[in-house]
């Protein structure tokens, strides 16, 4: 067995902010393949790297600017199409506030 | 006609009126409608727009104002957006979403005349490495249909190794291009990073998915890299960069030329040193006598952070994918589940139903590597590792033009093999994951057979190189035959 670092609570509060319901008898082998996956990452963790600059973009681009115009238009009608649950230009769901 | 034609080939027949874009369309059609039963290339066909498409390419190559592409079909990836054709990304997720606009890369092909056949089968949201995660089922590899064709671009490269389709799109996030490619016997072209716009290109990874081509030879990559690729305001990360180089390998018969300049091929010692496979390890150094006969010149390099480009592609790529596909919530669009509880239950639910399994597993990872105390240990420790990675490249290329490997470890594995095991199908990238990491243009051509199933060749240039790319490519292609040879499943159709 590999070393676990993710236990089954870890596994489920991941669960939780990622807001993906594992099914109980699917919970063991997701907790297996976790640390496996984390296992082989870990490789990675024993290059030295001080003095490194983290590299987000690998052509090391920044953000563009462009002229503060507005360039969209609107689309709120096409975009409301794209579900079954639109009502007087807004999106619906289950009651929030009671 | 031939259905292996090359793009060229097509073309003369188009302008002499031999024949016309709606004959070439419903000939591509009906191997579609004959063949890909036994292939599954294909998750949505559009016969009825195809057919429209191709009668305006007629009317404009009758008017005398076809350009090099007009009229001829292809066939996207179903991570691009097509309006008014379904996008489902190979997910449950997206099974009933049909964008309201075009990607940048389709509004391109379309302003080119192509003819759009219809949307490729792929990995769900392009996270795979054989085919077999998508919603609508595997693509099988028309070289043997036990095999799996590769991935995540494996309608695509399928398609056209069975010759469905001339050419296709995909999308190469850590090697979905090229190892496809690879599988199937056809060429594939993952340009720079930034070099095809990425709007309308379903996000999986965003600092390293790029747009690309899967097509038979580097001829017909240049002529679809040529009308896809350039700078695109509406994509924040998009290359401002000039297209020339590409354009001008498009332009006549000698723009493939090396005209006299010296080429020296880099060979990286730490892709070569596992290898296992001695019949690959024979095709490899047949490929470095053919191309010593053309005076190019070879020389062994280091590349020493290559065995941590796996973990450090799996730590940014879950992470960016985790983040991106948060965005699916049940509400806007895709899928809704079914009298939701509370917002809650909405959210967990539609997700739960709509995402698979390695798509679940990929953003448990990418959450937990981003979690409070894990993201300097995981994520910036990776964005680290990525950039000694990719110092690794720009030393080596103070050396040589180019580098040499093979693409994939083995030829394509067959169905089910790995799909137990998540880290080795992980490792199956690992010759292509570091010139993702590094953003680098990078190209797979067939070289080989290995027991009745391709090899490729992985060529990899500096950034915005891809024309260097494509000429090395094609004086390959020029002294060798591998590209032309295609599996016998159809042929006499």
């Amino acid at each position: 067995m590999p070393k676990m670092i993710i236990e089954l609570e870890d596994l489920k509060n991941l669960a939780r902010l990622a807001k993906i319901h594992l099914e109980p008898d699917a919970e063991e082998n997701s907790k297996t393949d976790l640390n496996r996956i984390m296992q082989m990452i870990a490789e990675m963790q024993s290059v030295d790297t001080s003095d490194i600059q983290p590299m987000a973009n690998p052509l090391d681009a920044v953000q563009r600017l462009r002229l503060d115009k507005v360039t969209e238009s609107d689309h709120r009608e096409e975009f409301l199409s794209l579900t079954d649950h639109a009502q007087h230009g807004f999106y619906t769901v289950p009651r929030v506030i009671e | 006609m031939n259905p292996y034609a090359s793009l060229q080939m097509l073309r003369n027949e188009l302008d002499s009126r031999a024949l016309s874009s709606v004959e070439l369309t419903q000939m591509y059609l009906t191997r579609i409608n004959k063949l890909d039963a036994e292939f599954n290339c294909f998750i949505t066909l559009a016969e009825e727009k195809a057919m429209f498409q191709a009668e305006q390419a007629d009317a404009q190559i009758a008017a005398g104002q076809g350009g090099a592409l007009t009229g001829i079909p292809m066939a996207h990836k179903d991570i691009f957006l097509t309006q008014g054709i379904r996008t489902s990304c190979a997910s449950r997720m997206l099974d009933k979403f049909i964008a309201p606009y075009d990607s940048t890369v389709a509004k391109k092909l379309n302003h080119a005349g192509m003819v759009c056949l219809g949307k490729t089968n792929m990995d769900e949201f392009a996270m795979g490495s054989s085919n077999e995660n998508s919603y609508y089922g595997s693509t099988k590899n028309p070289w043997n249909t036990e095999h799996v064709p590769g991935g995540s671009s494996g309608g695509s490269a399928a398609a056209v190794a069975a010759a469905l389709v001339p050419v296709t799109t995909g999308t190469d996030t850590g090697g979905s291009i090229r190892q496809p490619a690879a599988f199937c016997g056809v060429s594939g072209i993952k340009p720079t990073y930034g070099r095809v716009s990425r709007y309308g290109m379903i996000a999986f990874a965003s600092s390293l998915d790029q747009g690309g081509v899967l097509a038979h030879s580097t001829a017909d990559m240049a002529l679809m890299l040529s009308a896809m690729g350039g700078f695109d305001a509406q994509d924040s990360t998009s290359a401002d960069q000039s297209m020339e180089d590409i354009l001008a390998l498009t332009r006549d018969s000698e723009g493939f030329a090396l005209s006299g300049k010296k080429i020296t091929i880099g060979l990286p010692k730490e892709y070569l040193q596992n290898l296992t496979n001695a019949e690959l390890e024979a095709v490899y150094q047949n490929v470095q006598s053919v191309f010593s006969g053309q005076g190019i010149e070879f020389r062994d390099v280091s590349l020493p952070h290559t065995h941590v480009a796996v973990p450090t592609y799996y730590v940014l790529a879950s992470a960016e994918a985790s983040t991106n596909l948060s965005r699916y919530d049940g509400v806007r669009y895709g899928h809704r589940c079914e009298s939701p509880k509370n917002l809650e239950d909405l959210y967990v639910r539609s997700r739960s139903e709509g995402f698979g399994e390695e798509v679940k597993r990929r953003i448990l990872t990418g959450t937990y590597t981003l979690s409070v105390g894990y993201y300097d240990a995981y994520y910036v420790q990776a964005q680290k590792v990525r950039r000694l990675i990719a110092n690794d490249f720009t030393k080596v290329f103070s050396e040589v033009d180019l580098l040499m490997t093979p693409t994939t470890p083995s030829p394509a594995f067959k169905i089910g093999q790995l799909s137990k095991d998540p880290v080795e199908m992980y490792h199956q990238d690992v010759f292509t994951i570091p010139a993702s990491l590094a953003g680098l243009p990078s190209m797979s051509i067939p070289c080989g057979m290995q027991e009745g199933l391709p090899l490729g060749l992985q060529l990899i240039a500096p950034h915005f190189k891809e024309a260097l790319l494509l000429k090395i490519g094609n004086l390959f292609q020029q002294h060798t035959d591998w590209h032309t040879q295609y599996p016998e499943t159809g042929q006499n159709l």
